[in-house]
């Protein structure tokens, strides 16, 4: 198991957001988190990815505990992360947005950038390296130097892919990236969601629209009031009462 | 590459001119304000490069400034220091101080960051109006020595002090310069774009904070001494809260988080002032409405309202096809120079 | 004892004032989430036009108290209006310059206007009593009673009615309390309003014993400041509480600590306080 969460609780004072959640992503699979809205998704990535610390329970990557490493650390370890509002630079190109993905992998600091050492221009160099090849994997080089302002919803969500790429991550964290996205556009960001668990990577995704996460998804889990309800394939997870319970009584099946 | 010649062109001019002025200018009243305004200038980048480029507003700076300035004096005047070692003690105490403050002060939120940092100089001027007998309190502390000579070079002149500023004027514009086209200056730009973001992407926010923070400390101790070798005389009010509302003023009307926007705003307005001198009495009726309104209507100042300009230019030329198609094979070559916009107004 | 006991009434004078400043800062804070750091300028403002209405319109004290308490609250409708509302969606940094604008721009004003000398407030309450042995004027007395009687009244208000009710949805929720259909315009619009009466009284009942000057409201800003964080941003019994506890801090360590440098003490209490907890003494995580 590539990431392994176990009786995961977080509490905001009096509300109880992830209630005792148990789950494993499988490497190299595709795996979803679907629920209605206000289920506790968003937090539950938050809590995985750092953003949030865990009232209870823990977090395993790689075999490691997590889950009291901060936010950038894991990071670090291979775990990225992206966001429902994509959260980009509005007022700066894509090459300037993406090329920050990479940082974490290089060392060069304060001194390093005022002095224009070797080490801060191999990096750099390696920084921009990167960016046109994540630019390129998700098929945006041609836009490399618009500004992000500039783009469609489905271009920035592909910025977005590009920037948690260029960390170099086994584990992608993906926070509704369809939403907003047309119907021919979501087909896009599918394939190019199955191109990357085909190069290595394994996926995690929250979504709300069911057609992509039945055809996409290797494994459901399902989330209600932040407490697991059911888990399986696709098939497995469409069939289950509880899930259809839930759903007639909370938001729609896009 | 046009744009990058003219650029060029520009900053030859402005440093001819920058150069030449004592010689063209015999009044040594202006050549009095334009160190002055030099002076601030290197505060107002020490303000810029945190709250510009890392988002957080530090209300202390007045406290390093005035720490810098009395830490000068005190060490040449009570204590009979050498004056460049004095200097270099004043800059460096300052900066320590700021670590101490720092590492504190960052490991708060946003509005809890402000108070904070307010409370600290308020602290720091408090102890400067209240300890007489180190820093001479509300009556003030005099006697304070010019630049001591290095070399054969003499400080003892306007003219002459007005060169060694802007000595150090330009180290501080060339570390900027240098800073904001790297990656470092990227990861501070990315945590001011979305703290969260920067987290997730596995930018360690409180180190480079830290960092940014320690670094415009710095430029402001710097100021902060040479302030207190070029005028001569110091009182507590250099500490107040208001000194930080003059440099956010400049910075805001120059253009937050730009590259030129301290120097642009510090000019116009030092001008301006003398200009309408006889509006004095109002400054301050006029300062505050002016800040207020510049944020809601018009937060990128003047540099930033240039470069957006600039920017939307080049969008523009980037829709026509041709053009795309020739750019994108020079896009990744001419990325080098940093041309591309990295700075938000 | 006597001494102390005599402290511990001063420090329940001096904490009725920043308790009431602290409240006026907190409501503001805990409904829109800014904090105000114009809020000084209201408290001066309240402080001159008081002054103003007793000595130029020769109003009675209560009466130019509640003239006051009308005309700031008016002015910090005016801020919300004008300033906060246009930068809703704008980063938080701008927020604060805006009102350093504001704050300077009031301070101008009331230095062009009404000069920068310390001026006295007449009043009519500066006989001395005695109750149990220890001597108190009836300003303080006055101070106390009205700040309490305050305070039951807020609190009355904000529990018990709907538009009380309303201002707690919106602290808790500002979208969500849109949706369910409160106009969160014009509860903002009341919380300025009596985020502003709040500091004029405050200020009308202080400035008999502190005078009126256009610098003061920048201590007592600041220290509501620190109240604020020591009690919980939005939180009004901290407002409160903490209020009492830096006005007994103060009191007490003016006498025995040392006179110069009390004003300190509030903030060394911040500065410990943040150092350790840097989200506060009450921090909610999240929302």
């Amino acid at each position: 198991m590539l990431l392994h969460v176990e009786r995961l609780t977080k509490r905001f004072g009096g509300l109880l957001a992830v209630n005792d959640v148990t789950f494993s992503v499988e490497q190299g699979k595709i795996n979803a988190i679907i629920g209605p809205n206000g289920a506790g998704k968003s937090t539950f990535f938050n809590l995985i990815s750092g953003l949030h610390r865990p009232t209870s329970g823990t977090i395993a990557f790689k075999g490691r505990d997590i889950t009291r490493l901060p936010a950038n650390e894991r990071a670090k370890l291979g775990i990225a992360r992206t966001f429902q509002t994509t959260h980009l630079f509005e007022q700066a190109t894509v090459m300037d947005n993406v090329i920050i993905g990479h940082r974490l992998r290089t060392s060069s600091n304060l001194f390093d950038a005022i002095l224009r050492t070797k080490r801060h221009r191999r990096e750099e160099q390696a920084c921009k390296e990167k960016a046109m090849e994540v630019l390129d994997f998700v098929g945006l080089t041609h836009v490399a130097d618009r500004m992000v302002a500039n783009l469609s919803q489905e271009q920035k969500k592909r910025v977005a892919f590009a920037l948690a790429l260029a960390t170099d991550p086994e584990l992608v964290l993906l926070d509704e990236p369809a939403a907003g996205v047309n119907p021919d556009e979501t087909e896009g960001l599918e394939e190019l969601i199955v191109k990357m668990v085909k190069g290595g990577l394994t996926v995690c995704l929250i979504e709300h629209k069911m057609s992509m996460i039945m055809k996409i998804a290797d494994r459901i889990m399902v989330l209600n009031y932040g407490e697991k309800i059911a888990e399986g394939t696709p098939e497995e997870v469409q069939n289950n009462e509880a899930v259809i319970q839930a759903y007639l009584g909370g938001s729609t099946v896009a | 590459m046009a744009v990058f010649e003219k650029r060029r062109l520009w900053l030859a001019v402005l440093a001819a001119l920058a150069l030449a002025f004592p010689l063209l200018v015999t009044n040594g009243y202006y050549v009095h304000m334009m160190t002055i305004s030099f002076i601030w200038m290197i505060a107002v980048y020490g303000l810029n490069l945190f709250a510009g480029y890392t988002g957080y507003l530090s209300l202390a700076h007045a406290g390093f400034f005035a720490i810098g300035a009395y830490t000068l004096g005190i060490l040449t005047v009570k204590a009979g220091w050498p004056f460049w070692l004095a200097f270099a003690a004043a800059c460096l105490l300052t900066t320590l101080i700021g670590v101490f403050v720092g590492l504190v002060a960052l490991r708060t939120k946003e509005h809890f960051f402000a108070i904070y940092t307010l409370c600290v100089g308020y602290i720091i001027y408090l102890i400067i109006d209240k300890w007489d007998s180190l820093t001479g309190g509300v009556r003030g502390f005099i006697g304070i020595p010019a630049p001591a000579d290095i070399g054969p070079l003499s400080f003892q002149t306007p003219v002459a002090q007005y060169y060694l500023v802007l000595c150090f004027l330009v180290a501080v514009i060339f570390t900027m310069y240098r800073l904001v086209y790297s990656l470092t200056g990227r990861t501070y730009i990315a945590i001011r774009n979305s703290e969260e973001l920067a987290l997730t992407l596995g930018i360690s926010t409180m180190k480079n904070k830290l960092a940014s923070f320690v670094l415009s400390v710095f430029f402001t101790s710097l100021a902060g001494a040479l302030y207190a070798s070029f005028i001569r005389f110091l009182g507590p009010d250099i500490a107040y809260v208001s000194v930080m509302f003059d440099f956010l003023t400049y910075l805001l009307v120059g253009g937050i988080g730009t590259l030129a926007g301290p120097v642009v705003g510090t000019l116009l307005i030092t001008f301006l002032s003398q200009q309408l001198q006889f509006l004095q009495d109002y400054r301050m009726l006029i300062f505050g409405p002016v800040l207020t309104l510049l944020i809601i209507f018009y937060p990128h100042g003047i540099a930033g309202g240039v470069i957006r300009l600039k920017a939307k230019r080049e969008e523009a030329r980037r829709l026509d096809p041709e053009a795309n198609r020739v750019a994108a094979e020079l896009a990744v070559s001419s990325q080098g120079r940093g041309e591309r916009h990295a700075e938000e107004g | 004892m006597e001494l102390f006991i005599q402290q511990l009434l001063n420090g329940l004078t001096v904490g009725s004032v920043y308790s009431l400043v602290a409240l006026g800062l907190t409501l503001v804070y805990g409904i829109l989430h800014i904090p105000n750091f114009a809020h000084g300028a209201l408290y001066m403002m309240g402080g001159y036009v008081t002054l103003m209405a007793m000595t130029k319109l020769g109003m009675p004290y209560g009466i130019a108290i509640v003239a006051s308490m009308a005309a700031v609250g008016l002015l910090g409708v005016l801020m919300e209006r004008l300033v906060f509302y246009p930068l809703r969606n704008a980063p938080p940094l701008h927020d604060k310059i805006a009102a350093i604008g504001i704050l300077l721009f009031l301070e101008a004003f009331a230095q062009f206007v009404w000069g920068a000398d310390y001026q006295t407030m007449p009043t009519p309450y500066g006989d001395v009593v005695t109750v149990f042995g220890f001597t108190l004027t009836i300003q303080r007395i006055l101070i106390i009673a009205s700040a309490v009687i305050i305070m039951i009244l807020l609190y009355l208000f904000l529990k018990k009615t709907f538009i009380g009710a309303s201002i707690i949805a919106m602290a808790q929720n500002r979208e969500g309390a849109n949706l369910v259909g409160i106009n969160t315009n014009k509860v903002a619009m009341l919380t300025f309003f009596l985020s502003g009466s709040l500091a004029a009284l405050a200020a009308s009942l202080a400035s008999p014993i502190n005078l009126v000057f256009p610098g003061m409201g920048h201590l007592v800003i600041l220290k509501a400041f620190v109240i604020i964080i020591l009690g919980g941003m939005g939180s009004i019994p901290g407002a409160i509480v903490g209020g009492y506890i830096l006005g007994f801090s103060e009191s007490l360590g003016a006498t025995y600590v040392s006179n110069d440098y009390k004003d300190i003490i509030a903030f060394a209490i911040l500065v410990i306080i943040l150092t350790v907890k840097p989200n506060g003494l009450f921090a909610k995580e999240g929302h």
